[in-house]
């Protein structure tokens, strides 16, 4: 078994092991003994809310920002004393950093001649990778002059150019309008796919993380709170923090007893083999049912509001904590109503504290 | 509220990578620390060691005697004051001109920037008499209307102002026209008026400029000389002129030493103000194009100001160097070329000029050169040592290459003479013994120039450029130098231009047979007669050319490198 896993982080492109940056003495760390590595050709997005250590996470792999513990391994190499330009990852800076004295061209071609790729072969890369973003033709034209989601694609095609064994991206879709952002990651998940670029991207936008990535890393000040498949965060956050961070505000104090839990909504079912004590509780707002007001726990409708395929119904029942509960269009009660309230074991979850 | 575009950047804690950016620094100074410790602290330190030891022993109190003679005091008490109010005189005449020069675009601005740069170049003994010859007695305006100045601090005041103009509008503007104009619009959109706008936002982004270009007119005016003689008569008397006269006419070397000291203390605290108030106001900014930032006034108000910028002009800086160029052709026959054709025979010239006075042009243009190539190379290492924020170290490097403005030249000149004559560093037969003196003060033009531009460079996009495989000199090469091109041809330009008038220094160590442009002429002003008047006053338009015809070079240099990218 520990034979296994030693062959498995050999084969991973990028390997942290305990990596700690301290910005300044008796602060809390940036990055705080950070475990994480990247297979070839995998998409894994960092997650977090601002200020969890996304972006230090990333200088320290580009060797921008030293680590004060800790070891970074690209292809299983050490890369302590390496410098910045000899690592060959590619970063995608959040506000582009595009080269304001070169134009479109000149910026996309700048890593082909930091590396000595002929000129010839420069040309027909850069003619490639504006065709790949969507930008063909956009050579001579002034990154000054370009939209800011023309400038991210000009952003991400320089950063391809090199072929870069990791691609890293700082909030990749940041600044774009929605329409542009859904449309750029199909488009990015393509070019990747086409490429089988490894990648690192970070991001606070939980949609984005999850359209884009294999895999899904969750920080919190410093530390990673949870790692999985975009499926199994969402369907099983393992902390009330990851929980909240999602979106997903229906946590209570619970124990556990003998197939249910008692929590201050009354009794919730949970599913089978739940360990019994005390607990932190999930349910999704899918698995809040509404019945009718003689049935379960009665609440009242505060809030109604319309999300396109269902609609969220903020509830404050009789005991405990406000409810939020997703239901169908033509299900749902009007504000002010009186419904009752029940649960379904399916979308409960227990939390680790 | 004051900081606009501040930019929080987390400072480095890594051991071996600051490690690695000292040594980096370390090598990226030395050599302009070598070149400060020889030719610099060397020969100052050995001069006022010579001035104040007798017999081995350190003579101090003649430093206390030196210091309570009310004389002194009063040269002193004139040289703050003197300096400051000509500082805040050029600050207030020429801001507004760095604002037209920035922001506008209208046509002959190219020749306009050339004229503006060409006074400050001239040797001071020049500028003195064309000073002299516009308001003093005789001159056009006592001819005019009976009005003269040569009496009142007014006429020094004026042609300070005439010196440092250029200082001031090239320093500011050249950062200015790269500041973004929406940082100003988005103030206004959030309620600020024009001058709020200006007051917060443009204003403290300029600051380091500003405050670069008001340090270095008040270290000039400060440690003024050839001005102060001509114009200032008896009655007033800078600390530079005063060290001249107890040199040069009284030998008196202790007393020379005790003054010298006394500048260079006083300089000193200056540049520790100025490094406080700098670091204070340090920020990052964005930069653009100065093309896409200028543009033809619009309005009343903007052409009247336009206007306004263009009589001063004319008044302050044109009018004195038409004068000059007049005397330069008013021969005894009436006009024509009679001192022109003088200049080209050493025949006709006193027994001290062994060759023709227009040999002096050649010799000025080969030193300005030399000099400028050596001020570039030291003060283009010292700037990329200093463009990353570091420790007490840099800040101390840092003042340091800004000492040699305040230091009298009169003493580096002398200094240079008695320390550069031994082996292994016995310099005084070779040639490169004047440019060495001229760099001196070129380099801290060079760093003033560079620095705030080199600051401003974004640490963001030096990173993008190293993530996609630059090394750090590529980095340099790639990023930084495209970004201050323009500010490393200003200061390669003001090298150049302080080189060819450099003044002080050079008188005492040019070989006869080998004179720059100043020294020619300020030999012949000291000889009596109209041809050796109208001698110098040709030379001196000669001069003026030259460096008129080399700035504007420049500015088409610069045009056309700005099409490349």
């Amino acid at each position: 078994m520990a034979e296994r896993a030693d062959t498995a982080a050999e084969k991973a492109l990028l390997r942290l092991e305990d990596v700690t940056v301290r910005f300044r003495d008796g602060q809390a760390p940036a990055l705080d003994a950070v475990d994480l590595s990247v297979a070839p050709q995998e998409v894994v997005c960092v997650l977090g809310p601002s200020g969890s250590g996304k972006s230090t996470l990333l200088r320290v792999v580009a060797g921008l920002q030293a680590a004060d513990t800790g070891r970074v391994f690209l292809e299983g190499r050490d890369q302590s004393g390496v410098p910045t330009h000899r690592r060959g990852v590619g970063l995608m800076f959040q506000d582009h950093q595009l080269f304001p004295q070169r134009d479109v061209g000149g910026n996309v071609a700048f890593g082909l001649r930091m590396h000595g790729v002929p000129r010839a072969e420069q040309d027909r890369t850069v003619t490639e990778l504006l065709d790949l973003v969507g930008l063909p033709g956009a050579r001579r034209r002034a990154v000054a002059a370009l939209s800011g989601g023309e400038q991210q694609r000009v952003a991400l095609a320089r950063a391809l150019a090199p072929r870069p064994r990791l691609l890293m991206l700082d909030e990749p879709l940041g600044q774009l309008d929605r329409g542009l952002r859904e449309r750029l990651v199909v488009e990015l998940r393509r070019v990747f796919g086409e490429l089988g670029t490894t990648v690192l991207a970070v991001t606070h936008d939980q949609g984005e993380a999850f359209a884009l990535a294999d895999r899904v890393v969750i920080m919190r000040e410093g530390r990673i709170a949870q790692s999985g498949t975009p499926l199994e965060v969402w369907q099983r956050p393992a902390t009330e923090f990851v929980a909240r961070f999602l979106g997903f505000d229906n946590v209570v104090a619970a124990t556990v007893r003998g197939g249910s839990a008692d929590t201050p909504w009354g009794k919730v079912p949970v599913p089978e083999g739940t360990p019994e004590g005390a607990c932190r509780l999930l349910v999704r707002p899918a698995g809040v049912r509404i019945t009718t007001a003689t049935e379960g726990l009665p609440c009242t409708v505060t809030a109604r509001t319309f999300r396109g395929t269902h609609v969220t119904l903020h509830l404050r029942p009789a005991d405990g904590p406000q409810l939020e509960a997703a239901c169908a269009l033509r299900e749902a009660p009007e504000e002010g109503e009186t419904v009752g309230v029940t649960f379904l074991a399916g979308e409960v979850v227990v939390l680790e504290r | 509220m004051d900081q606009a575009v501040v930019l929080a950047r987390p400072e480095v804690t890594g051991r071996t990578r600051q490690a690695r950016g000292a040594a980096t620094r370390l090598a990226l100074m030395a050599l302009p620390l070598a070149f400060f410790a020889l030719f610099f602290a060397y020969p100052v330190v050995a001069i006022v060691g010579r001035g104040l030891k007798d017999g081995g022993q350190w003579q101090l109190g003649r430093a206390g005697e030196v210091l309570s003679d009310p004389d002194v005091l009063h040269v002193l008490w004139f040289t703050v004051w003197q300096a400051a109010a000509s500082t805040g005189l050029t600050l207030l005449i020429a801001l507004p001109g760095a604002y037209v020069f920035a922001r506008f675009e209208f046509p002959g601005k190219k020749l306009l920037r050339s004229v503006v740069a060409v006074p400050f170049v001239l040797p001071t003994v020049v500028v003195g008499s064309a000073f002299l010859a516009l308001v003093g007695r005789g001159g056009v305006l006592d001819g005019l209307w009976g009005v003269r100045l040569d009496t009142s601090v007014w006429a020094i005041l004026l042609a300070h102002v005439f010196f440092n103009y250029a200082v001031v509008v090239r320093t500011v503007a050249g950062l200015w026209s790269q500041l973004d104009p929406r940082q100003e619009e988005a103030a206004r959109v959030l309620g600020a008026s024009r001058w709020q706008a200006w007051r917060r936002v443009t204003l403290p982004a300029l600051a380091p400029a500003v405050a670069a270009a008001a340090l270095m007119v008040f270290l000039f005016t400060f440690t003024s000389f050839g001005v102060v003689q001509i114009l200032g008569g008896p009655k007033f008397s800078t600390l530079e002129v005063e060290i001249y006269r107890q040199t040069a006419d009284f030998l008196d070397l202790p007393t020379a030493a005790v003054l010298t000291l006394l500048q260079f203390a006083a300089v000193l605290a200056l540049l520790a103000v100025h490094a406080w108030t700098v670091r204070r106001r340090e920020a990052t900014l964005t930069l653009v194009d100065p093309a896409r930032t200028a543009r033809r006034p619009r309005g009343a108000g903007q052409w009247a100001l336009l206007w306004c910028t263009l009589v001063v002009i004319t008044l302050l800086l044109v009018v004195p160097l038409a004068v000059l160029v007049e005397r330069s052709f008013a021969g005894p026959d009436g006009y024509g070329l009679t001192f022109y054709r003088a200049l080209q025979s050493a025949a006709s010239m006193d027994s001290t000029f062994a060759v023709a006075p227009l040999n002096a042009l050649w010799n000025s243009l080969a030193y300005g050169a030399a000099a400028t190539l050596i001020a570039l190379v030291v003060g283009g290492l010292a700037a990329a040592a200093l463009t990353r924020r570091g420790g007490r170290l840099v800040r101390g490097f840092d003042a340091l290459l800004m000492l040699p403005l305040g230091v009298s030249a009169v003493t580096v000149g002398f200094g240079f003479l008695i320390t550069l004559d031994k082996p292994p560093l016995d310099l005084r037969s070779s040639w490169w013994l004047v440019p060495l003196a001229q760099a001196l003060v070129g380099v801290p033009f060079v760093v003033r120039t560079m620095l705030p531009v080199l600051r401003a460079v974004d640490e963001r996009l030096r990173e993008a450029a190293a993530v996609l495989g630059a090394s750090p000199w590529r980095v340099w090469r790639e990023v930084d130098l495209p970004l201050v091109r323009r500010a490393l041809l200003i200061a390669a330009g003001f090298a150049f231009a302080v080189s060819l008038g450099e003044f002080g220094a050079t008188v005492f160590i040019a070989r006869p047979d080998n004179p720059t442009l100043p020294v020619a002429v300020a030999r012949l002003l000291g000889r009596a007669g109209e041809l050796n008047y109208g001698q110098a006053m040709a030379l001196s338009t000669i001069l003026m050319v030259v460096c008129a015809g080399a700035l504007l070079t420049l500015e088409r240099v610069r045009t056309d490198q700005a099409g490349e990218f």
